[in-house]
C-alpha cells in the first residue's frame, strides 16, 4: 500500500516548478481558454452519457470524445499518461470483480470451480472497464484546465453563489498542493521513525497516525490562512473584481459538442440493442 | 494615513486556556512610530499583534480592556491595518501573482481601472519583477513574504503589523526582507508594529521597544536605553531574546575537531560513506547534487552549508535512507553495518535503521506519532528493542534534560515551537542511533531553545555517535565543532 | 447555508460556557469555518484519493465476499461527521463532504464524476442527523447516528450505481456491512478523532476546542 501510495503521489513534472501543483494547470489551449463553467457542463453532460447504462456502446462514445478533449486541452499526453496511469489499473480491476460477479448468461467460458466466467459476464465487465474510464476522464481534463480564481469569477458572476463561501473555499483549494507535499514528508517521516513496515496492523497504526498529523496542519494552516484573508479586508460587502468572467463561441462549441456526443452515445446504444440502464433495467 | 494605537488594559483569553494569552497591558504607540515588540514564547506577542490586526476569530475567546487603532476598536474590513503573519505558505491567497496582489483591493471595493496600475506599482515596490499571471506556487519562501507585502502595500494601510515576517525563510533573505518593510514605511509613514526575537536584525531600525512578559509590559523605551542597561540584560536573556552583539556562548562549547582531512582519507573509520554520490528527490529528472564523496566517523559533527536550492536537506535525506541515492551509493560500515543484511541503509527496513540512522526534520510536527511527550520519548528506544526499565530511564533522563517534566502527558502537537523543536531532536537521539542526522535545526528558535539544542547536541557526539547538520546557523555548527561540506550550484534567487 | 460570513467586531463580547459538547455562540460562519471547512474537505478528498488507489487492491482481498468490502465502505462518509463535530455550523457536514468528493474526482477517481454525487447524498444523510437535533449539541451519540445515517445513503446509491450488476443478496450483505463500518469508523472514529485534534490545541478558534 505505501509504495502504490509513494509512485502516484509524485507529481507530475509541470510547466511550474513546484512539487505541489498536482496538476498542472494550462491556459493557453482550445479547451483552456473557454469559460470554467462551460468545463464543468460539460463534464457533467459526458457523465449523463455515460452514466445512464452499462454498456460498451455508450460508454465507448464518450471514452473516445474524452480522449479527443485530452489533445484538445494542451495537456502533454505523456505527462498525463505518467500521472493517470492507475485509472485503467482501478478500471480493469473493477471489471475483474464484475466478470466474477455479473449473473451468469450466455455460453460458458472459464469454469474453474467457484470462478466460472461466461461471455454474458465477460460482456458486462468490458462494458464496466470503458464505463469507469469515461466516467474518470473528462473530468480529471476539464480540472486541469481550471484556475479556482477563474472560476471563482464564474460562480459569483454567472451563477451569483454567495462570494465569501465561493472565495473561502477556492482559496483553500490552493492547499491541496501543499497537502500533498505534506503527505509524502509524513511517508518519510514514518520512515525514520521506525514504524514504516512490520505488520499490515503495525502499518495501519502508523499511517493513522499520518492522517492524524496531516488533519491537525491542514487545520492549522486553514485558520492561519483565514486570518491573513481577514486582514486583507475580506468578508467586507461590497468586493469588487478585477476581471469579468465571459463566455463566447468557443464556450458554445464545446457544449454543443458534448450534447452531440451524449446524445449520439445513447441513441447509438438504445438502437443497437446493447442499452442496459443501470436504474430498472 | 498613518494612525495611533492604544491598549487600555487589554487582556485576551483563548477559550480553550484557563490563563489569559495576553495579561491585561497598556500601549501607547504613537501615529507613525516604529515599534520592535519582544517576549518570551508565550507572552502573547502574535495574539497582541492579531488583536490589533482584528483579527482574533470571534467566538474563539474572551477579551477585556479594550484597543484602538486610530481611536476606534479595529475592523480589518476597513483595510487600516496591514499584517504580515510567519507562514509564507498560509499567506498566498490565489494561484497567479497579479490576482494575490488584488485580492485586498477588491475586497475593500477598488474599481477595476484603479485595481490594475496598482499591482503593478505594488510589485514594484517590493522588488518583485514578475509577470502578473505568474504562479504563485512556483514562488520562494522569501518571494512569498515580499508578495504578502505587495498585497498590503496595494491597500495603503495606515498601521503595519509583522509577526516574525523572517521566521520562515532562510537566514541570506532576512535583511532583504526587512529592508522591504522598511522601505514600505519610510515611503507611507504608517506606524509599523514587529514582533521578531532576532533583535539585531531591527534594532537600529525602531524607533522603540517594547518588552511583553507574561503578565503585561516588561520594560519598553528606545532601543539604546533598553540594551545598555545592564540591570535588563539578565531579564531579557530570561525571554529567550537574541541580545545584540551579544557573542553566542552555549554552556559548554565543544573541543574543535582534529584536523578532518587526516580523517576522511581513512575509508576504514567511517561509519557512513557517501562514494559518487548523486542526490535528487524522486522522480526528478535531474540530480540536485552530484559526485558527493564524505565518510562520516563516529563522534564527529558535519555541517552541510550552501544556498538555497543547492540540495541541502535532499543530500540529509539520501544520507539518512530515506530516500534512494540519485547516482553512487551511501553504505554502512562498521558498528553501524553490524548485523546489516544489505550495505545501502536505503535498503534497511524502516525499524532497522531508526535506531541506526536519525532523522530529524525541518519540521518537528511531520515526526511525531504518538498522543503524549513520553510515549514520543519511549518508540524509538522501544523498537530498539530496549527493556522496560531501560526505556523509562532513558525517558526520564530526556524528559529532564528537555525541561519537559511538567508536559511528559501533552500532546506532542501541542507544545510550543521551542518545545517541539527540542522534542523531535530527543525523540530521535532517544534510541542512542550511530549517526544522526538533522535538517535546519535551530531554524527560527529563540536563544534559549538554542542553547538547549546545542547542549543535546553536544552530549549525542559525546557519547560517540555521529552527526550530519545542513545549517545556515554558523554560530550553531561553530559550538557543536562541524566541520563543513559545502554544497555549490543550483542557488535560487529569493 | 447562510451566505454572509459573521464578524463580531468587539471582542469583550463573547460569552461561551466552556464544554466540549455546545454548540457555538450562533449559527453565522464566520470565514475561519469555511476556509477550515475547505481544507477538512480537501485534506480528505486527498486521503480518499489516496485509498481509492489502493480500493481495489483491497478489493480483491475481499474477493471471497466482494459485498464484505462494505465493512471499510463507511470511511468513504468520513468527512461530513468529522467537519461537523469541529465546525459545528449547519451545513457543514455536506460542504465538506461535497469538497472531499470534488478533490477526489479532479485527482483522477475510477468512480468518475459520480463521487459528486456520492458525495453530496452522502452529505446530506451526515447533515439531516445534525439538523434533527437543532445544531445545538454536539456529541458522541448524534456524530455516530450521523455516521449510520450517512453509510445508509451511501449503501442505497452505490448498490444502483456500481453494485447494479450484483444479485440482491448480495447488495443487501453490502448494505448491513456499510451501516456498520460507518457507525465505527465514520461515526463514533469521527468524534474521537475530533476530541483527538482538539487535544493538539489546532481548534483553538472553534466551540470544538472548548476542553
Amino acid at each position: 500500500m505505501r509504495s502504490l501510495t509513494e509512485l502516484t503521489l509524485r507529481p507530475a513534472e509541470a510547466t511550474v516548478a513546484d512539487p505541489g501543483q498536482l496538476i498542472p494547470v494550462v491556459r493557453r489551449s482550445a479547451v483552456g481558454t473557454c469559460n470554467p463553467l462551460t468545463k464543468i457542463a460539460v463534464a457533467l453532460i459526458l457523465m449523463v452519457g455515460a452514466l445512464l447504462s452499462i454498456d460498451l456502446v455508450s460508454a465507448g462514445i464518450v471514452l473516445a470524445f474524452s480522449l479527443v478533449l485530452v489533445f484538445a486541452s494542451g495537456l502533454d499526453p505523456a505527462q498525463a499518461l505518467k500521472r493517470l496511469w492507475f485509472l485503467p489499473a482501478g478500471a480493469l480491476l473493477a471489471a475483474w470483480g464484475t466478470a466474477i460477479l455479473a449473473e451468469k448468461t450466455g455460453a460458458v467460458l472459464v469454469d474453474a470451480g467457484p470462478l466460472l466466467i461466461t461471455t454474458g459476464s465477460l460482456t458486462a465487465a468490458a462494458a464496466i472497464f470503458v464505463r469507469a474510464l469515461a466516467l474518470a476522464i473528462p473530468l480529471v481534463v476539464l480540472a486541469s484546465t481550471i484556475d479556482p480564481r477563474d472560476l471563482a469569477d464564474a460562480l459569483i458572476q454567472h451563477l451569483r453563489l454567495p462570494e465569501t463561501v465561493v472565495v473561502s473555499v477556492l482559496a483553500a483549494s490552493r492547499l491541496l498542493g501543499l497537502l500533498v507535499v505534506e503527505w509524502q514528508t509524513l511517508s518519510t517521516a514514518r520512515r525514520a521513525r521506525g514504524v514504516a513496515d512490520g505488520t499490515p496492523l503495525q502499518r495501519c497504526s502508523s499511517l493513522l497516525s499520518g492522517i492524524f498529523t496531516l488533519l491537525v496542519q491542514a487545520i492549522r494552516r486553514g485558520t492561519r490562512m483565514a486570518m491573513a484573508m481577514e486582514g486583507r479586508a475580506f468578508g467586507r460587502a461590497g468586493r469588487t473584481w478585477r476581471r469579468r468572467s465571459s463566455f463566447h463561441l468557443r464556450d458554445l462549441v464545446l457544449t454543443a459538442a458534448a450534447v452531440l456526443v451524449a446524445s449520439a452515445a445513447i441513441t447509438s446504444a438504445v438502437v443497437l440493442g446493447t442499452w442496459n440502464p443501470i436504474i430498472g433495467g | 494615513m498613518a494612525l495611533p494605537v492604544t491598549a487600555h488594559a487589554f487582556s485576551w483569553r483563548h477559550a480553550d486556556r484557563a490563563e489569559p494569552a495576553v495579561g491585561p497591558l497598556d500601549l501607547d504607540i504613537a501615529a507613525g512610530e516604529k515599534v520592535l515588540l519582544l517576549g518570551p514564547s508565550g507572552a502573547g506577542k502574535s495574539t497582541l499583534l492579531h488583536a490589533i490586526a482584528g483579527v482574533l476569530p470571534a467566538e474563539s475567546g474572551e477579551g477585556t480592556g479594550e484597543i484602538l487603532v486610530g481611536g476606534t476598536p479595529p475592523d480589518p474590513r476597513r483595510g487600516e491595518v496591514g499584517v504580515v503573519f510567519q507562514d509564507p505558505d498560509a499567506q498566498v491567497i490565489f494561484s497567479r501573482v497579479g490576482d494575490d496582489v488584488a485580492f485586498g483591493m477588491e475586497n475593500l471595493g477598488l474599481p477595476a481601472a484603479e485595481i490594475e496600475p496598482r499591482i503593478t506599482a505594488s510589485l514594484a515596490a517590493v522588488g518583485l519583477d514578475l509577470d502578473h499571471d505568474h504562479p504563485t506556487a512556483a514562488l520562494s519562501g522569501g518571494q512569498k513574504q515580499r508578495l504578502a507585502l505587495a498585497g498590503i502595500t496595494a491597500m495603503a494601510p495606515g498601521v503595519l503589523v509583522l509577526d516574525e515576517p523572517t521566521a520562515n525563510i532562510d537566514p541570506p533573505s532576512m535583511p532583504r526582507i526587512r529592508d522591504v518593510v522598511l522601505r514600505l514605511q519610510a515611503e507611507t509613514a504608517a506606524t509599523m508594529i514587529v514582533v521578531e526575537h532576532r533583535v539585531d536584525l531591527w534594532i537600529d531600525h525602531v524607533d522603540r521597544v517594547i518588552v511583553l512578559g507574561r503578565s503585561g509590559v516588561v520594560v519598553q523605551g528606545p532601543p539604546r536605553r533598553v540594551f545598555g542597561d545592564p540591570d535588563l540584560a539578565e531579564v531579557l536573556a530570561q525571554c529567550g531574546i537574541w541580545l545584540p552583539g551579544a557573542v553566542r556562548e552555549p554552556p559548554a562549547t565543544r573541543r574543535p575537531d582534529s584536523p578532518t582531512d587526516s580523517r576522511t582519507d581513512s575509508a576504514a573509520e567511517a561509519v557512513l560513506r557517501a562514494r559518487h554520490l548523486g542526490v535528487g528527490r524522486p522522480g526528478a529528472l535531474n540530480p540536485a547534487v552530484q559526485d558527493l564523496d564524505l565518510g562520516i566517523h563516529s563522534g564527529e559533527a558535519v555541517g552541510i552549508v550552501g544556498p538555497n536550492g543547492a540540495g541541502k536537506s535532499t543530500t540529509a535525506l539520501t544520507l539518512a535512507g530515506l530516500i534512494p541515492e540519485y547516482a553512487g551509493e551511501v553504505t554502512a560500515n562498521g558498528p553501524l553495518a553490524l548485523g546489516a543484511k544489505h550495505a545501502r541503509p536505503f535498503r534497511w527496513p524502516s525499524s532497522f535503521l531508526a535506531p541506526r540512522i536519525g532523522m530529524v526534520f525541518q519540521e518537528p510536527e511531520h515526526q511525531f506519532l504518538r498522543a503524549t511527550v513520553a510515549a514520543e520519548l519511549a518508540l524509538g528506544p522501544r523498537l530498539a528493542g530496549w527493556s522496560a526499565a531501560e526505556v523509562e530511564a532513558r525517558v526520564t533522563e530526556l524528559l529532564r534534560t528537555l525541561g519537559l517534566e511538567n508536559l511528559a502527558e501533552a500532546h506532542p502537537q501541542g507544545l510550543s515551537g521551542g518545545e517541539k523543536r527540542r522534542l523531535s531532536v530527543a525523540a530521535m537521539l532517544a534510541p542512542r542511533p550511530t549517526v544522526l542526522v538533522v535538517d535546519e535545526p535551530t531554524f527560527g528558535q529563540d536563544a534559549l531553545t538554542w542553547a538547549g539544542l546545542v547542549d543535546l547536541f553536544i552530549d549525542v557526539l559525546d557519547h560517540g555517535s555521529a552527526v550530519v547538520a545542513v545549517s545556515h546557523d554558523h554560530a550553531f555548527l561553530d559550538a557543536i565543532g562541524a566541520r563543513r561540506i559545502e554544497l555549490g550550484a543550483g542557488a535560487l534567487v529569493d | 447555508m447562510p451566505n454572509d460570513a459573521a464578524q463580531t467586531p468587539a471582542p469583550n463580547t463573547v460569552s461561551v460556557p466552556p464544554h466540549a459538547t455546545t454548540a457555538p455562540a450562533t449559527k453565522k460562519w464566520r470565514v475561519v469555518d469555511y476556509v477550515v471547512t475547505a481544507v477538512l474537505g480537501i485534506a480528505v478528498g486527498l486521503i480518499f484519493w489516496v485509498l481509492a488507489l489502493s480500493w481495489k487492491v483491497l478489493e480483491i482481498a475481499f474477493q471471497a465476499f466482494p459485498p464484505s468490502i462494505g465493512l471499510i465502505a463507511g470511511l468513504w462518509v468520513l468527512a461530513g461527521p468529522l467537519a461537523a463535530a469541529i465546525i459545528r455550523k449547519p451545513g457543514a457536514a455536506l460542504l465538506c463532504e461535497m469538497i472531499a468528493a470534488i478533490v477526489e474526482a479532479v485527482l483522477g477517481s475510477h468512480f468518475g464524476a459520480t463521487v459528486l454525487l456520492s458525495g453530496f447524498l452522502q452529505g446530506l444523510g451526515a447533515e439531516l442527523v445534525f439538523a434533527a437535533f437543532g445544531y445545538r449539541r454536539f456529541t458522541l451519540w448524534i456524530t455516530s447516528l450521523s455516521g449510520l445515517v450517512a453509510a445508509a445513503f451511501m449503501a442505497v446509491s452505490e448498490n444502483l450505481m456500481y453494485n447494479a450488476a450484483w444479485q440482491p443478496s448480495f447488495q443487501v450483505a453490502y448494505a448491513a456491512c456499510a451501516l456498520l463500518s460507518g457507525l465505527v469508523i465514520s461515526g463514533i472514529g469521527a468524534w474521537y478523532a475530533s476530541r483527538a485534534i482538539a487535544r493538539t490545541g489546532a481548534l483553538s478558534a472553534f466551540a470544538s476546542g472548548r476542553r
